[in-house]
């Protein structure tokens, strides 16, 4: 099986990732696109560590979920924050840097 | 430890003292300050009865390592025409503190506070003058517009924030080309043998005649907005519109010399070749400045902001005389930068008293002042004569000077300036007409004249734009080595009489 | 030369004075005119005993010198606080404290009801002081501090009742049309110093025999400026009849006696320049020429007594400095002319005075009328002075006047025509206007206000009145008896002794003819103001109208100067705010817009910041693409 094909798969999970965060207004949803994001590169960095035959893209892989794991527990709790106190979960509700 | 260190560490433990004073006092607080600036005063007159006027080099050098990385020293050291300037500035801030004794409590904070800064100002503005290592003026130079902008910003009138802005962007940008020529003129120091700062070893660098034009440039813009030169004199109205007498007097009597000043130690210091290439050029913009300067003068319907465009009429004569490099022209430029001084002083403390009194700042609001007040009518009257050069006043003889060493090598631009005292009596005359003469309005005959404590700070002012009107010797023999090594270093002489005696 | 310890005390008493008197305020109210008038005496004391002491000193010995100390010192420029007593000056030094004295006497009593009477004296010495710095000074820089120092007591004097805008006005403009002249008087001194390497009067006469033809004339061109903005000269006359706003004895010392003629001492002081360029003596025998008939014309036609007077002056001022410009010969005659007419001009301002204080101010002669009988020793004085000026033999201007119409006629030529016709034409008009002034005022029929109660002066102001008629009966014979005046300043203008030019027309010829015409003149006169109506009649031919107008000289300065420089002046402040600061307040505004548009992504939506991270990453990847292709 040519390699190429895993990278075309993290391509394409990636960019599913990223237009989910740019289109959905769920917190929720838009928190499991970046995780489809962050797999996708999980993805390519197995890869690629297949194909230069050691194990850097394997440690940076796990250094990724480690830090993915992290990010679920804060991220989380903003979001059940925030539907605490407004109600939504919507990011779009959420503008308050604007002012 | 030189007397000029001293000089300047005064003030500024002056300040520290007034710092830890507490808030509420504050008489306590005026007092000290006033205290600490007559001492200041009594020092710098100890300083110039030990200066040798007969010497033309440096005098109280001090040089003490500050950023050895870059060979920058915090050296100083003066010459006839930094201690001009430098007893110019000690004497006139006791009087400023004096005649603005309650013009810090409108403020935005508190008393302390104003007397801080202007402590710490008198501090930077000795220190710019006294300054023989460029990197160390730069620093001052540009820290010294910090007080200015809390002063106008806290505890002036109108729009003072946008004035005080104004006034810090329009110096930063000039003091940014100044940086970038400073940082190249060290990198040419460099290349010549060692890097350094030193003013001296500077001016005898070599520098290409292209290179010397930008850098020139870089210093001339900076001090040509510093002492408000035509089209680069915008901010100036505006800040004097909205600072405090106090404020404006500084400003405009000793702030705006360092640009004057500058010129004639960097410009034509370090630049003799680029001085000549910009001289026409110059010396066309400094006519404008005079003639646009009285016509502006002329049109104004504000007291403040007359007197600021009466002065950039008169900074056009400075850097006339100046860029003229005749003896006459320079020295007489030089005595003019401390005439200015207190002349605007006194135009600057009457107006503000008088503003103060009648709670507006609209000549027309004036009229008849000469009845009801007339000691500080007489005053401003005076300032207003000095401001037209009458003689038998100190302005005259700088002025005349500067028109008489001009004329010599520009007739044209000495005749077109000589048609400014024209102007200046009309412009003198018409606000004296309209806020002392003419029969007193109800609104203004309950205005009171000048107290003791004013008359002792307006004393000294006129007190010695007259005595140096009729006896300016002492001033102009500190001044003539100066005047005498700058014309040696450019390497230009007077022009010699057609017909020898 | 001598060197003397005394000259400096002539200027330095009545400045410290001045100074005193108005630094002390109130303080010296009581007694602040009599010390005032003391140190005019005492100065006048000074300058007779000088002027002795310069009798006993022979030749070159005569001119005594006094230096105070070394004023400015600035490379070649060096001036020093130097005196000059000569000849010349030591005339001028008498004149001005006599007169001086005598008007500080008369001012006692006129002022007395004045409430800042101690300000008015105060003024007095200050100009003394000035006026004497002038005609002392060695160099012209000297000069000009005097010559500015006389123009600022004169506003003060103009101004002296400010609390009235008009006064105020007319003390501003005296002002500004002096500066224009100081302008002339500035650069004649710039051209001097880079012609010469000196400002004194020895070093600028030493230096002009080899000076090149044109510097002269600009010297002597800035000179006669100079000249016509302190001595009221066209073009620069329109002040002078406004300047009557001050108090009468200003008007008889300082704008009839004294100031107003420091044109003639500057142009007199300057005769090495002047007699070495003909091109600028015929431009100082045309100002004159023009102003002497110029100043008459409108005497003509005003109701004020005091412009009246005013005119006459600018108009004898004409005569004296078209006698300076006619060489070494008209010199001596302009000096005469101007001490006699310092005599009787002073003696018929202070008369005007007398009439005006006894008529509760009026200065409508239409109101006067048979003021004679009231106030006799007014009249007689006022007479004397009016002879004088007619120049009637023997009084003083006979000797003074005729000598400087003859002098013209002498000039040669069609030039020599014209002026002795035009001072000759001068001479009827003025015994036209002054007789109208008499008969106005004197004779005829009382046409007073209801309140007016005429009553003659006392003695404090008649005294000085009759002392100056004196001088005007006798100071003409007496400055002529043997040359006297000419002889005496010889030393000074180098008229050389062996006969000059031919007389175009021997001077018996030219006294009859003056004569004649100042006949005719008065003859006019009395037959035009038989009957004097009160209201100035309106159907008047265009010259009286234009007389009455001072032949449009002010709608002249303000059509041209006044309403151009205003509109310059506003469309400069305009310019200022919306260009120059207009173009540093766009900046400004480039850089709000700029950042307010900018502001606008900021949207606060996670979502749209993710899109131009997302943007961003592209970008930039395909950049790093394009750029390793």
């Amino acid at each position: 099986m040519d390699i190429a094909n895993y990278i075309y798969l993290s391509v394409l999970l990636f960019t599913i990732g990223a237009i989910g965060v740019v289109i959905r207004r769920n917190a929720i949803v838009v928190f499991m696109c970046i995780e489809l994001m962050l797999n996708a590169a999980n993805l390519a960095f197995v890869t690629f560590s297949r194909v230069h035959g050691n194990l850097s893209g394997q440690v940076a892989s796990f250094f990724t979920m480690v830090v993915a794991a992290c990010e679920v527990v804060v991220g989380l709790a903003i979001i059940v924050t925030i539907y605490r106190s407004r109600r939504s979960a919507s990011v779009d509700d959420a503008s308050l840097l604007k002012r | 430890m030189s007397i000029l260190t001293t000089l300047q560490l005064l003030p500024l433990i002056g300040a520290i003292v007034v710092a830890v004073l507490p808030v509420g006092n504050a008489k306590l607080i005026k007092q000290t300050a006033l205290g600490f600036s007559l001492l200041v005063t009594a020092v710098s007159l100890f300083m110039a009865f030990s200066f040798k006027t007969d010497e033309t080099a440096l005098q109280f050098t001090e040089t003490r390592s500050w950023i050895s990385a870059f060979n920058i020293n915090y050296s100083v050291g003066i010459d006839g025409m930094a201690l001009a300037l430098i007893l110019m500035t000690t004497i006139l801030v006791p009087i400023v503190f004096l005649a603005g004794w309650n013009e810090s409590e409108n403020g935005r904070w508190s008393v302390k506070v104003f007397y801080i800064l202007l402590l710490i100002l008198e501090t930077m503005m000795i220190g710019v003058f006294a300054a023989t290592d460029v990197f160390l003026f730069y620093v001052i130079f540009e820290a010294m517009l910090l007080p200015v902008y809390f002063l106008i910003g806290g505890y002036g009138v109108g729009e003072r924030a946008a004035a005080a802005m104004k006034f810090l962007l329009y110096s930063l940008f000039g003091g940014l080309l100044m940086l970038a020529a400073l940082i190249g003129l060290y990198v040419i120091s460099t290349n010549q043998g060692g890097g350094t700062f030193d003013i001296a070893k500077l001016s005898e660098l070599t520098i290409d005649s292209a290179t010397q034009n930008w850098l020139f440039l870089g210093f001339f813009i900076a001090f040509a907005i510093k002492a408000p030169l035509w089209p680069l004199h915008t901010w100036l109205p505006t800040a004097a519109k909205s600072a405090t007498a106090g404020t404006s007097t500084l400003l405009l009597g000793v702030l705006d010399k360092v640009g004057t000043y500058g010129m004639i130690r960097f410009c034509m210091n370090f630049f003799p070749e680029a001085t000549k290439t910009f001289t026409p050029a110059i010396i066309t913009l400094a006519v404008i400045s005079i003639l646009y300067g009285a016509f502006l003068a002329i049109g104004q319907k504000e007291i403040n902001s007359l007197i600021a465009f009466t002065s950039i009429s008169h900074f056009g004569f400075i850097t006339l005389g100046i860029f003229a490099l005749t003896s006459q022209g320079l020295t007489g430029a030089i005595f003019y930068m401390v005439n200015h001084g207190f002349s605007t002083a006194a135009l600057f403390l009457t107006a503000g008293w008088m503003i103060k009194r009648r709670g507006s700042s609209n000549i027309a609001d004036f009229g008849g002042l000469q009845r009801v007040t007339p000691v500080l009518a007489w005053s401003f009257f005076l300032a207003g004569m000095s401001a037209l050069a009458l003689p038998g006043l100190s302005s005259f003889i700088s002025e005349f000077l500067v028109l008489v060493g001009s004329f010599a090598k520009y007739p044209v631009a000495a005749i077109l300036g000589t048609t400014g005292i024209i102007l200046a009596a009309l412009y003198v005359l018409i606000v004296v007409q309209r806020s002392l003469h003419g029969e007193t309005p109800e609104t203004n005959k309950g205005i009171l004249d000048l107290n003791l404590r004013e008359k002792i700070a307006i004393a000294p002012v006129i007190a010695v734009l007259v005595v140096l009107g009729f006896y300016p010797k002492p001033v102009l023999n500190a001044i003539n080595p100066t005047t005498q090594t700058i014309m040696t270093h450019a390497g230009v002489s007077d022009p010699i009489a057609k017909v020898a005696k | 030369m001598t060197t003397s310890t005394n000259l400096v005390y002539l200027i330095a008493l009545p400045l410290f004075s001045a100074a005193l008197l108005l630094l002390l305020g109130r303080i010296a109210d009581k007694w602040g005119h009599i010390f005032a008038t003391l140190i005019s005496g005492s100065v006048f004391v000074i300058g007779v005993a000088e002027f002795f002491a310069m009798q006993d000193r022979d030749g070159e010995a005569r001119a005594a010198t006094q230096k105070v100390f070394e004023w400015i010192s600035v490379g070649t420029f060096q001036v020093d606080a130097s005196l000059l007593l000569d000849q010349l000056s030591i005339c001028f030094v008498l004149l001005i404290s006599g007169v001086g004295t005598l008007i500080h006497i008369y001012s006692i009593a006129y002022m007395s009801h004045d409430h800042d009477r101690r300000r008015f004296f105060a003024y007095l010495n200050l100009f003394i002081a000035a006026m004497l710095l002038l005609v002392l000074g060695d160099s012209y820089l000297n000069l000009y501090v005097g010559w500015e120092g006389v123009g600022l007591a004169s506003y003060l004097l103009i101004g002296f009742w400010n609390q009235k805008p008009e006064y105020a006005t007319a003390a501003k403009k005296a002002f500004v049309a002096n500066r224009v002249g100081d302008l002339g008087l500035s650069l004649a001194i710039m051209i001097a110093f880079t012609q010469f390497g000196t400002v004194t009067f020895a070093g600028v006469k030493e230096g002009a025999s080899g000076a090149s033809a044109g510097a002269l004339t600009a010297i002597g061109a800035m000179l006669l400026l100079a000249a016509a903005g302190k001595s009221a000269q066209f073009p620069l006359q329109s002040w002078l009849g406004d300047a009557m706003a001050g108090p009468t004895p200003v008007s008889a010392l300082i704008h009839a006696a004294t100031m107003v003629t420091a044109g003639v001492y500057l142009i007199t002081r300057s005769n090495f320049i002047f007699d070495a360029s003909p091109t600028a003596q015929l431009m100082v025998v045309t100002v004159g020429a023009i102003t002497l008939l110029f100043g008459a014309l409108i005497g003509t036609a005003k109701d004020d007594i005091k412009k009246a007077l005013a005119a006459s002056t600018m108009s004898q001022i004409g005569y004296m400095i078209l006698a300076t410009g006619l060489g070494p010969v008209g010199y001596a005659f302009a000096i005469m002319h101007l001490l006699t007419h310092g005599f009787f001009k002073a003696g018929m301002f202070l008369g005007a005075g007398s009439v005006m204080h006894g008529m509760s101010d009026e200065v409508n002669m239409r109101r006067y009328g048979a003021i004679g009988k009231v106030m006799p020793i007014t009249a007689a004085t006022f007479g004397l002075g009016y002879l004088a000026i007619l120049g009637v033999p023997p009084f003083a201007g006979f000797y003074s006047k005729d000598k400087i119409i003859e002098t013209a006629f002498n000039a040669g030529g069609i030039e020599g025509i014209l002026l002795g016709g035009a001072t000759l034409l001068g001479a009827a008009i003025t015994a036209f206007y002054m007789t109208r002034v008499i008969v106005l005022t004197f004779t005829g029929t009382k046409r007073w206000d209801e309140n007016a109660h005429p009553h003659e002066s006392p003695l404090l102001m008649w005294a000085p009145m009759a002392i100056l008629a004196i001088g005007s009966v006798t100071s003409g014979f007496l400055l002529n008896s043997g040359s006297a005046l000419v002889n005496w300043l010889q030393p000074v203008v180098n008229e050389r002794h062996e006969h000059h030019a031919e007389e175009f027309l021997p001077p018996l010829v030219v006294s009859t003819m003056a004569l004649v015409v100042v006949a005719i003149g008065i003859a006019f006169a009395i037959l035009k103001y038989r009957t004097v109506s009160v209201i100035a009649p309106t159907d008047v031919s265009i010259f009286t109208k234009a007389a009455r107008k001072d032949l449009y000289q002010d709608s002249f300065n303000e059509a041209v100067l006044m309403r151009p420089g205003q509109k310059l002046t506003a469309g400069l402040v305009t310019t200022d705010y919306k260009v120059i600061d207009g173009l540093v307040r766009s900046v400004g505004w480039i850089i709000q817009t700029t950042s307010s548009a900018l502001r606008s992504i900021q949207n606060g939506y996670v979502r749209s910041y993710a899109l131009i991270m997302v943007l961003g990453v592209l970008t930039l990847v395909t950049a790093i693409w394009m750029v390793t292709l």
